[in-house]
């Protein structure tokens, strides 16, 4: 370290920072699902939070040295396809039928 | 050495990458800076030793799967959210009710984790494509199958929602 800082720099990346990541990064997608109005972005946002559950999977099983995290981050991302595939044809379909794609505006299962 | 400035650096990235996302009012560039977070989440998985979900990650989201999402975007010429976001007190009200449940989750897992769990580069050796396939193909083999299930199942239905008289 060439130069001193206030506080002490851990070498090695403790557990906790990926994990605290990994909770930013979900609160921004539920924020950004809670917030945005257009279907596709709402749909984006669903995918960052499956995204930052991979990473608390990855590193857990880094930490435990297992690879089984590994597995279920794959079995996310396999589900993950899935849901992109049924749901941009559901959003096509709404958009053919409605020709919008504010989610405000399609809400007629609203009671 | 580099682990913490690396981790710092991506970090960073995916973090603005997230909050880019939902600022932005055009579809186009939220994809964009989900595709950044997800280039920046493939290095952090290459930090914590997973080279091959590391590569699946750039492969099957970043590749496959957002260019399903361009895909759309283009084919149904999503421009701008006109109106503005929701209402402003609601959000003045979650803010800072999403900030403070962070700063309690982060406290918890700064208290609950110990220090001395620590993610040392090259610590964890079972990242590959030949150990995480044999993990696949032997334990978790009936997962596997029943995911093949499940991809066929979602194409009957994207060909369902896709014909012509829905």
């Amino acid at each position: 370290m060439p130069f001193d800082l206030p506080f002490p720099v851990p070498l090695e990346v403790p557990l906790s920072w990926y994990l605290i990541l990994s909770a930013i990064l979900f609160v921004i997608g539920a924020a950004g699902f809670l917030i945005r109005r257009n279907i596709i972005t709402v749909f984006m946002c669903i995918e960052l939070m499956l995204n930052a559950v991979n990473l608390t999977f990855i590193s857990f099983s880094h930490t435990l040295g297992k690879v089984d995290g590994h597995i279920f981050s794959f079995f996310v991302m396999v589900v993950a396809a899935a849901e992109a595939a049924v749901g941009l044809a559901i959003i096509l379909t709404v958009f053919k039928n409605r020709a919008t794609l504010e989610i405000d505006e399609v809400s007629s299962m609203r009671l | 050495m580099f682990d913490v400035p690396l981790f710092l650096t991506f970090a960073a990235i995916a973090v603005a990458c997230a909050i880019n996302l939902v600022l932005q009012t055009h579809p186009i560039s939220s994809a964009l800076s989900l595709v950044g977070v997800m280039g920046s989440l493939a290095v952090l998985y290459l930090l914590l030793g997973g080279q091959f979900i590391a590569a699946v990650q750039l492969i099957v989201y970043a590749g496959a799967i957002m260019v399903l999402f361009i895909f759309v975007i283009m084919l149904l010429n999503a421009g701008a959210e006109k109106k503005p976001s929701r209402r402003v007190l609601s959000a003045a009200v979650a803010l800072p009710l999403i900030f403070t449940a962070l700063a309690l989750g982060a406290a918890l897992i700064t208290t609950q984790i110990p220090r001395t769990a620590a993610v040392k580069f090259g610590a964890f050796q079972q990242g590959g494509a030949a150990s995480v396939g044999r993990e696949l193909f032997t334990r978790y083999l009936l997962p596997f199958e029943i995911t093949s299930i499940l991809i066929l199942i979602a194409i009957l239905g994207a060909i369902v929602l896709a014909r012509k008289e829905i």
